[in-house]
């Protein structure tokens, strides 16, 4: 099978990007899109150019770390999907595959299709937590949680974090993140004793962060690879009044 | 060199304590004064860097990932156990430990496996109380699900995602000390090297992934929880990321490496497709309590599954395993699984696979109840593989996954460098010769909450008075020196091959000669097989880009050189141990029927190896067997 990328590259934070044609050969349908990329970079090096850097690691959905655009689409043309489980199947011999980093202002690129999600993180370090020292845990059966509110926390828990939410928003918004994350803990009786602390401080560092608002259309949900609903924000919303109230 | 297992006296059941009793303590206004490095921030890595800093020290924690978020923990899909009897089934502590012991077919250590035994109740308390959504009745407690490998149901899971679950609340408590200013996160940071100073580690060399530099960063104690090895095979069910560099450094610089070639084959992975593949992707062995596994008993059967009608099917684990049958250990269902494929039995087109199929679970519990508990693998596969196994059976096939062994440990969980610690799948302590299911999460994550931040003290307490040596210490410029010329050196190869290349090379030979089974002969061709990989590679590997910028090629290349280094070891350790113990099959040692013939009179030992200017040189821990009987390990 043969294809034609056109891949984004950039040196650095600072340079001037482009995107680049390559034609591949030799790749077949059982093959990962990462799986044609390392092809492809293999191919580059034996021609002494640099490899195209592109960001990956479990290749089994869950670690949330490869995240590229792919003909305008994040992680690809199928819904609920990461890119390492995208395969060459869906693809036709001779097409024309654009690639291209995650796009938000708060996801700077750091070299080709790379971006910082580091802002993230300082998402989670404003109160995605319960406040308890290691060793002090009451017995795990003395609190029980109804089967209906442990699977609502852990289907709002199962974000992977991996940024195509905000990338394919228009407005950058990071509102489906940081609201899967405020409704696993502010569900479960653990989390409640800092529940209102927590939607403020995060909502305000994602707001930090430069995150655009929602106007909820619901494109996050589309391209979320784990059907994180927008109802998620929806509650969020809520106990951002909540907590204006009560906090 | 005398190997000090430091095991505390008494009962099995009271050594932790006495240990807790009488080791050593340090005030919190000391603990400030203390600085400590952990490498990794997985389960192990990130609960350690979280409870050493809510105990008080300062902590700088090193991920080569993006974020910590990233860590390997995250794709565990079953569960983790706990001795916690909420089933009635008759478990107990001493049961876990005994399973763990027998599963490990009496290669580790029974105080440590006892005391990962002890602590997995609390462990579960502590998950809970983070938020870990585990998998609940409608009554609110706790539920659980028997793992490949025991009879009583102690594992307890989120969904396929427990990994992910318990690394995300890990995650929390690590970012919770960040936020706290305890914690210093370095992602994207690769260690490679180890400082030693007077004896005793005091620091690391860092590359900083994104310009390239090198950084040096001093401490009072260095933390490794680096993960395991397996990427040695290439394919494996590991993060393309993960490596083995950080050990094998601290190996070259005088730690002891325990059982390297114990490595645990998993029997439920996705058959390889092709050439150009990159790693094998794991089902969750969950999915056997539910599927059957069978072959056609016709060789070379071209029929649909569905085509086989059920007389002329091999539920080929049922019939040599009746007692455990599907649920028989990983090592037993791997085996099995390549001897029937390799008879010319493997099905799909590679004939690379056996079938796992669901059919009589939908039949007998409903088709709602099977999504219920396994859907996201169901979803999972079907992506991958474009087959829905709700209506026909899946493809499984054997794979490399997790390493046994790992830097030989002493019961504080410290290496043979003072001052060096190795916790998680990077040490070698408590599984033996093959890792029961769900026991991985569970070691990293008391490894790392409960059992280092108690140790560490013993030996800091010691070190408190003595000044944190600077990084202006010749030992720190003689590494960082040594590092850039390791660089250097491969950069300046510029040969006609690519890295890819010589670790599929390498992979190629360890999968074949080091893998499910293992002979003589095929160990010896395989170490000269590899030296020869490691002289091409030194000669003709070619990478692209600088050392000054981020450059994927180049991490690649330094990981691979110390995998080639690492494979010959491995194959050596295999062709030392002249006997079949659990992962470990020495063809020549083996029953009629196919059996594993275990030798106890000569070779009830950790092989413990030394680096030796290049070679190897091998030391024994006596396993010394107090409590528990050693016994023939049978699953008929």
């Amino acid at each position: 099978m043969k294809v034609t990328f056109k891949i984004w590259r950039q040196e650095g934070p600072k340079d001037q990007g482009e995107l680049k044609n390559y034609e591949v050969d030799g790749l077949t349908e059982d093959m990962s899109f990462l799986e044609a990329l390392d092809h492809l970079n293999e191919l580059l090096v034996l021609k002494n150019e640099k490899v195209i850097a592109f960001e990956h690691d479990c290749r089994e959905g869950i670690c949330g770390q490869c995240g590229v655009f792919i003909n305008g689409r994040a992680h690809g043309p199928h819904d609920a999907i990461t890119t390492c489980q995208l395969h060459m199947r869906s693809f036709k011999d001779g097409d024309t595959i654009i690639v291209e980093p995650w796009r938000a202002s708060s996801f700077p690129i750091i070299k080709d299709l790379i971006v910082d999600r580091s802002a993230f993180d300082r998402i989670i370090e404003q109160g995605a937590f319960i406040s308890s020292k290691t060793g002090t845990a009451p017995e795990a059966n003395a609190i029980p949680i109804p089967k209906d509110i442990a699977d609502k926390a852990m289907d709002a828990a199962a974000c992977i974090g991996c940024g195509a939410c905000v990338a394919t928003c228009k407005n950058s918004s990071a509102a489906l993140f940081t609201s899967a994350k405020i409704n696993h803990l502010n569900n479960l009786p653990q989390g409640k004793a800092e529940q209102h602390r927590r939607v403020v401080a995060m909502t305000a560092q994602m707001e930090l962060e430069g995150f655009g608002s929602c106007t909820f259309t619901g494109a996050c949900e589309v391209e979320c690879p784990e059907g994180i609903s927008i109802v998620n924000i929806a509650e969020m919303n809520t106990r951002i009044f909540k907590s204006k109230i009560f906090g | 060199m005398t190997l000090d297992s430091k095991i505390p006296e008494g009962k099995l059941e009271d050594k932790w304590r006495n240990y807790q009793v009488r080791s050593q303590l340090i005030n919190p206004a000391n603990k400030k004064k203390l600085n400590i490095i952990v490498v990794g921030s997985g389960l192990a890595g990130g609960a350690a860097a979280a409870t050493l800093a809510e105990s008080g020290y300062d902590v700088k924690c090193f991920c080569y990932q993006d974020s910590a978020r990233r860590a390997h923990s995250v794709a565990a899909q079953g569960g983790i156990n706990a001795a916690k009897n909420y089933q009635h089934d008759g478990d107990s502590i001493y049961r876990l430990f005994y399973d763990t012991l027998k599963g490990g077919d009496f290669r580790s250590r029974e105080a440590n496996t006892y005391r990962l035994a002890e602590l997995s109740a609390p462990l579960i308390d502590h998950f809970v109380q983070q938020g870990v959504p585990f998998a609940r009745e409608y009554g609110g407690t706790l539920v659980n699900r028997s793992f490949g490998g025991v009879q009583v149901q102690r594992t307890f899971y989120a969904r396929g995602q427990t990994g992910q679950q318990l690394l995300l609340a890990t995650y929390s408590q690590l970012y919770k000390m960040v936020q706290a200013k305890k914690v210093e996160m370095f992602p994207r940071s690769e260690m490679l090297d180890l400082v030693v100073i007077d004896g005793k580690a005091k620091g690391i060399i860092v590359r900083d992934l994104v310009t390239g530099e090198l950084k040096r960063y001093a401490a009072d104690a260095v933390v490794l929880a680096t993960g395991g090895y397996s990427r040695v095979f290439r394919l494996s069910t590991l993060a393309i990321g993960c490596n083995g560099s950080a050990l094998w450094k601290a190996h070259k610089k005088g730690a002891l490496f325990a059982a390297p070639s114990f490595t645990q084959i998993h029997p439920t992975a996705l058959p390889q497709t092709s050439d150009a593949q990159s790693k094998l992707t794991l089902m969750s062995e969950s999915l056997r309590n539910d599927g059957r596994i069978w072959v056609p008993k016709q060789q070379a059967d071209k029929r649909k599954a569905h085509d086989i009608p059920e007389e002329e099917r091999d539920y080929y684990l049922e019939r040599r395993y009746p007692s455990y049958g599907n649920l028989a250990p990983r090592d037993i269902a791997s085996r099995a699984a390549k001897e029937r494929i390799d008879a010319g039995f493997g099905v799909g087109n590679l004939k690379n696979a056996v079938y796992l199929d669901f059919k009589y679970a939908i039949n007998k519990f409903g088709l709602e109840t099977i999504k219920d508990r396994y859907g996201n693998l169901f979803s999972m596969y079907k992506k991958i593989t474009g087959i829905d196994a709700y209506k026909e059976p899946m493809q499984i096939s054997p794979a490399a996954h997790f390493s046994m062994g790992g830097l030989w440990v002493d019961y504080e969980l410290m290496t043979t460098i003072p001052g060096l610690y190795a916790i998680g799948e990077c040490n070698f302590s408590d599984h033996g010769a093959n890792r029961l299911g769900a026991n991985s999460l569970l070691q990293a994550s008391i490894d790392g909450y409960f059992i280092l931040p108690n140790t560490i003290n013993n030996y800091l307490a010691t070190e408190v008075q003595k000044e944190t040596p600077t990084i202006n210490h010749p030992e720190f410029i003689k590494s960082e020196a040594d590092t850039k010329a390791h660089i250097d050196r491969i950069l300046a190869i510029n040969g006609s091959k690519t890295v890819d290349h010589f670790h599929r090379v390498l992979g190629k030979v360890m999968w074949q000669e080091c893998a499910m089974s293992r002979n003589k002969l095929g160990l010896e061709k395989a170490i000269s097989e590899i030296k020869t990989i490691k002289d091409e590679f030194w000669n003709d590997v070619k990478v692209t880009g600088t050392d000054k910028e981020l450059n994927t090629e180049l991490e690649k290349a330094l990981r691979v050189a110390d995998f080639i280094e690492l494979g010959i070891l491995m194959c050596k350790d295999a062709l030392e141990r002249e006997e079949s113990c659990g992962a470990h099959f020495r063809e020549e040692y083996q029953t009629e029927d196919g059996e594993a013939v275990r030798k106890d009179e000569h070779f009830s030992y950790v092989s413990v190896w030394q680096y030796d200017k290049g070679d190897f040189k091998l030391h024994k821990e006596i396993l010394e067997f107090e409590f528990v009987k050693p016994t023939v390990r049978s699953y008929k």
